[in-house]
């Protein structure tokens, strides 16, 4: 047994004395060493912490079970929140991550554990009560009403009052109004909701927590909308909150933001806790392993490719307002990356190209022939495929079937004598799933089912099941998890080497260039700059992104 | 080449300057395009035919809408959660008969307590049709279908083939509803005021917006701890205590019940509700609006009599009036969609 002790701090803030001991992560994992403290009698293995013993917990969850039908979410959870403290929280999709979240959001209640709130045993019988609790919790899809104002949205529920308990607007905007100024952000509290971009709706999620004061921040994947700079902020805001001595409970896809923002992180896998750690004490392989429960395999890469004749070209297109002067093209086996702050003109680009916005000037070609405009049909007519960025919305019919969702763009294949045939609709189905390796229960069941990625496999599949010569992606791993999220990019290449051009939308630098054999930099609308696989790193492209490079003020 | 990004630049700092506005226009908007259509349709009215302005028109015009744009009151309540009620014309009719028989069974019983009894009803029918869609999570459009029917049932059973005639009722309950001041009947100014009161309601209570909150999004409302179902529950019963009391004035104003009393009234309203404004599929809209799409539908129907046009043209006209409105809604909303989608390019400066 190996016992070590060490002094840290992070964040200039002392933690205390951290004793490592144990051999082994969990006890189903892979017997790999990591750290871990076998803790009473639980066959599981804790590292402890905070031995200076000041402060209990704020919100402790104490083996948390929670069964759907035959699904077990949750088989055991625990997990400690302190004051001060953000505590990173990772997994891949499916692990039991947001369901712990609607336990602690009041949503679900626990079929067994017990939640302690400064000590106490608490139940939460419903989201109010959770809020009442001091609990705030930022959902990973927004959840907003698009007919209400902004402000009206951040304070639904517990709008301030004035006499006769009438809400008082004024003091409503005001108060909005602080906290967008102290996120940076110019939003104006009075316009309604509808239409506003998925890093602006995510934005009024952060004001509705911010504005409850609330002891515990539940952030469920706050960042994956987000671009750099809006994450770079929201780390401030998370920062000055964690100083105040807020409790944060942050979950991310991206482990590098645990690294930089986290002080414990906890690693959770099949609805078990599998770790909880300082986060220096962990590298990233560490927390990958943890995660995966196995070794992933290496990383290819995209340089190698083989290219063809450009078959997507895209000459001065430009929409009013919107981009201006776009010009590219996109060879047979080449993924093409499209980086840039969200809100660049990016995805509008990508809609455009695909049919789905009108374009004011300018032309797409595909293998020389001009493609209309605004014709979804055509395009798809003309081979190209198009993975939405909001996958619930616009990628899926969420109530439907996984086959008949894979089926949906090639009904016209499948028909014989101008009706469906279920047994067609299904072989196709069942064949890209097992290509795509979708976990599912089974094809019948309704996509909303799924967890996050294998939603996107089935988004994939549809495209995919067309052959088509030309597959635009846009954030094609948004929410899903790392394991996930490298099959999702070894299928692009893949695609790529059998000849299909890839134009892919990326808000994470890191897939960008790990995938992208040519990297073409968007900001306010114009295209700025086109970089080679080669030259390409995440400062290039953010300098180039933001505007860095031209001097220009921030 | 810079025009565009500064234009857009542009808007950014002029809707951050102008905050509260954009937002009232879109949602007055309709409001004044109501009234507008209004103008023009009495003004033709007017110039073809005189008439049509007189004192008695008036009055009989307010009262008819009076009727309609109460029950829209409620309608639009229950429509702004994302829910529709059916029911109102068969409860109206239920209402009417019962409280016009109170007369005859109760000699001399207050026309206030007739008031309350008819209210009873109403209530009564609301609460189940709340119960059901709240408790039972049965789509309002099937629960207040089925009440529409079994309410409309019930009347027929206990009315049978009577009638409830003017003369078994008091007269001061029959002249009730034609008592004008400037001929403005009375029942017309509380009416009004009951409606303002209702959008005040809506506008600045919680209660209010959260039946809003429902309708735009009603698991985002769970999440935020709103008790959907109570809201709702309490919308229906509104909407049924509306109709209720509604029954009351129906048999007050006409003086005859029998059972097909507040026949097709539901779509009516549903109608005046919807080219008033109100999202059908909730969210948005308001109950002034509602009113108003009333007093619209009822003027038309009004003008066209008294222009000797065949009333045929009244339900098609209603009809286009309807697809208008569903259709500007629509325009509109992808409207704000583009023009926000257009800004929505928060830049970073």
């Amino acid at each position: 047994m190996t016992r070590l002790t060490s002094e840290r701090t992070v964040r200039g803030r002392r933690i205390g004395t951290i004793q490592i001991a144990g051999t082994r992560v969990a006890a189903n994992g892979s017997g790999r060493r990591i750290g871990g403290h076998v803790q009473e009698g639980s066959g599981v293995f804790a590292v402890q912490h905070h031995s200076d013993g000041a402060a209990p917990p704020v919100l402790s969850v104490e083996h948390a079970q929670k069964t759907f039908g035959a699904v077990r979410a949750l088989v055991d959870v625990s997990i400690d929140l302190f004051a001060g403290e953000v505590h990173g929280l990772v997994g891949e999709n499916g692990a039991g991550k947001s369901t712990l979240v609607k336990i602690l959001a009041g949503v679900y209640r626990p079929d067994a554990g017990r939640l302690l709130i400064d000590g106490e045993e608490i139940t939460l019988r419903s989201p109010s009560a959770a809020r009442n609790a001091g609990i705030a919790v930022i959902y990973q899809e927004p959840t907003l009403f698009p007919d209400l104002t902004v402000a009206e949205n951040v304070f639904m529920g517990r709008q301030p009052l004035r006499s006769a308990r009438r809400i008082d607007s004024a003091s409503m905007d005001g108060q909005v109004r602080a906290v967008l100024d102290r996120l940076g952000v110019r939003l104006d509290p009075g316009r309604i909701t509808r239409g506003l971009s998925i890093a602006d709706q995510q934005i009024v999620e952060i004001a509705k927590a911010l504005t409850l004061d609330a002891k515990v921040i539940v952030m469920d994947e706050p960042t994956a909308a987000l671009s750099a700079v809006e994450v770079g902020r929201l780390f401030q805001v998370v920062e000055t909150l964690r100083q105040n001595g807020a409790a944060i409970l942050f979950i991310s896809h991206r482990l590098d933001e645990m690294f930089e923002l986290c002080q414990r992180v906890t690693v959770m896998r099949d609805g078990l806790w599998v770790l909880t750690s300082p986060v220096d004490a962990l590298g990233t392989d560490d927390l990958v392993r943890a995660m995966v429960g196995r070794e992933l395999v290496t990383r290819e890469t995209a340089a190698s490719a083989k290219l063809g004749a450009p078959i997507l070209s895209v000459e001065r297109l430009t929409r009013e307002g919107v981009f201006l002067d776009v010009t590219f093209e996109v060879r047979a086996g080449e993924v093409v990356a499209l980086a840039g702050l969200v809100g660049a003109g990016r995805s509008e680009v990508a809609r455009a190209i695909f049919g789905i916005d009108r374009y004011d000037a300018g032309r797409v070609t595909v293998e020389g022939r001009v493609l209309p405009k605004a014709s979804p049909a055509a395009a798809m007519e003309a081979g190209i495929g198009f993975v939405p960025e909001d996958r619930r919305q616009d990628g899926l019919v969420m109530s439907e079937s996984i086959e008949r969702n894979v089926a949906l763009a090639s009904l016209r294949t499948l028909r014989r004598w101008g009706f469906l045939r279920r047994r067609s609709e299904r072989a196709l189905a069942t064949e890209w799933a097992r290509r795509l390796q979708i976990r599912y229960g089974r094809l019948s069941d309704p996509v909303s089912n799924l967890s996050g990625g294998n939603q996107q496999k089935v988004v994939l599949a549809k495209w995919l099941s067309r052959n088509p010569k030309i597959l635009i992606v846009d954030e094609p791993t948004r929410g899903i998890d790392v394991a996930t999220k490298q099959e999702v990019h070894r299928q692009l290449l893949s695609l790529a080497s059998e000849g299909v051009a890839v134009l892919m939308i990326s808000s994470e630098l890191p897939e960008v260039l790990h995938v992208a054999g040519r990297i073409l930099v968007m900001r306010e609308g114009r295209l700025v700059a086109e970089l080679a696989h080669a030259e390409a790193t995440e400062h290039a492209i953010i300098a180039i992104a933001t505007g860095a490079n031209e001097g220009a003020s921030r | 080449m810079r025009t565009a990004l500064e234009r857009r630049h542009h808007e950014n700092t002029a809707t951050v300057t102008d905050p509260r506005r954009s937002f009232d226009i879109v949602l007055r908007v309709r409001e004044f395009g109501i009234i507008a259509v209004l103008v023009v349709f009495v003004a033709v009215t007017y110039g073809i035919q005189h008439r049509f302005l007189s004192g008695q028109n008036i009055t009989f015009i307010l009262f008819d809408t009076t009727i309609f744009a109460f029950l829209a009151l409620g309608e639009a309540m229950v429509v702004i959660a994302r829910c529709v009620d059916l029911s109102v014309g068969s409860v109206l009719g239920l209402s009417a008969y019962l409280c016009g028989r109170l007369f005859s069974v109760v000699h001399g019983i207050p026309i206030p307590v007739v008031f309350l009894v008819g209210l009873l009803i109403g209530l009564g029918c609301g609460v189940v049709n709340g119960l059901i869609v709240a408790v039972g999570r049965v789509p309002s459009l099937v629960v207040t279908l089925a009440s529409l029917y079994i309410i409309r049932g019930i009347d027929g059973l206990v009315v049978g083939g009577g009638v409830v005639v003017a003369s078994s009722m008091p007269s001061s309950f029959i002249t009730m509803g034609k008592a004008t001041i400037f001929h403005v009947p009375y029942v017309t100014i509380v009416v009004a005021i009951l409606i303002a009161l209702g959008a005040y309601y809506l506008r600045s209570y919680r209660s209010g917006r959260e039946l809003y909150a429902i309708g735009s999004n009603p698991e985002a409302a769970r999440l935020v701890g709103i008790r959907t179902g109570w809201r709702v529950f309490n919308a229906f019963a509104v909407s049924g205590a509306i109709a209720g009391v509604c029954g009351v004035l129906w048999a007050s104003y006409f003086g005859t019940v029998d059972s097909t009393a507040g026949t097709g009234y539901e779509l009516q309203v549903i109608a005046a509700v919807v080219v008033g404004g109100v999202a059908i599929f909730g969210g948005s809209g308001t109950v002034i609006g509602a009113a108003l799409g009333a007093l619209l539908l009822e003027t038309i129907n009004t003008a066209l009599y008294v222009l000797g046009i065949s009333s045929f043209w009244d339900s098609a006209i209603a009809g286009v009036l309807l697809l208008v409105a569903i259709s500007l809604d629509h325009t509109i909303t992808l409207h704000v969609t583009a023009a926000r989608r257009k800004r929505g390019n928060r830049l970073v400066t």
